[in-house]
């Protein structure tokens, strides 16, 4: 029973950070601090993958998104030069600002408990999973037996995106170049 | 496994989604479009790893890779494309680009 309250404990601050930090991505007018209010949304979806038994893709998620498509955005938009650099929570955040995160728990809290006192036991986690369910060799296994196919393909599609990067960037910078040349 | 049911994680993943669909259709700088696009696949992830527990195959998360793949070459070619609309000195806003209109 305590474990079971402490999932719920986990699942709530995990959902409240995920929904937050999205509608912060969706509504900060700065794309730098959108950006970083990503990562915090990854990161939280991530403990979520954990509480599925996603282990592989819990770890996957942080080193991928979290890692290594963040980088390449913050790359971009630094690179860009935002000249609006200022946080949005700079000058210490509002009475209002807190007031509002406060409400927003409070009620998501209120929405979980109802829909939970009326809809429980309907769906439940009825399929017991082994131990191994998700793990990194499980997932390895059904990628080159059942999902072939797939982790061809995908391998494809990634090689055609970096070579459909590459001639983005070259064409941009020949079109600078000309550009350049009739200044 | 003890905790919340499988419904819980399919209502976050709507409102992932619609959160996400709301900044692409309100934003207008591509970056944030991109951004939000991101927070859609991300719903529909977390959809995907949801049914795979419940239903006690992998072969979800195995869906949820691949979309994680097709997401980072989605950024990839997204990213090109404003690193060269910034080179041509084209404002970053997707309602003046207005070449493509037919």
């Amino acid at each position: 029973m305590a474990a079971n309250v402490l999932v719920w404990c986990v699942w709530v601050v995990a959902a409240f950070a995920c929904l937050s930090s999205a509608l912060a991505v969706v509504s900060f007018r700065n794309p730098f601090f959108s950006a970083l209010a990503l990562i915090g949304n990854l990161a939280s979806l991530a403990v979520l993958y954990l509480l599925l038994a996603g282990e592989f893709v819990a770890a996957a998620q942080v080193l991928v998104y979290g890692g290594a498509v963040m980088v390449m955005f913050l790359f971009v938009i630094a690179y860009l030069g935002d000249k609006t650099l200022q946080a949005p929570w700079a000058g210490g955040p509002s009475w209002q600002a807190i007031g509002t995160v406060l409400a927003a728990g409070a009620i998501l809290v209120e929405v979980i408990v109802a829909i939970g006192l009326t809809t429980s036991g309907e769906l439940t986690h009825s399929h017991p999973v082994p131990r191994t369910f998700g793990s990194p060799a499980n997932i390895g296994r059904l990628f080159l037996t059942n999902h072939l196919l797939a982790f061809e393909v995908t391998s494809i599609v990634l090689l055609v995106a970096a070579v459909g990067g590459v001639v983005l960037g070259h064409h941009a910078r020949a079109t600078e170049d000309a550009l350049g040349g009739e200044a | 496994m003890h905790g919340p049911d499988i419904s819980w994680y399919i209502a976050l993943a709507v409102a992932l989604f619609a959160i996400g669909s709301l900044g692409v259709l309100l934003r207008r700088s591509p970056l944030i479009i991109l951004l939000s696009v991101e927070i859609m696949l991300n719903g529909a992830n977390l959809a995907l790893i949801a049914f795979a527990r419940r239903l006690g195959h992998a072969d979800g998360q195995v869906f949820a890779l691949a979309v994680m793949a097709i997401a980072a070459s989605e950024v990839v070619v997204g990213l090109g494309l404003i690193v060269a609309m910034s080179r041509r000195n084209l404002e970053l806003d997707v309602d003046k680009f207005r070449t493509l209109r037919g």
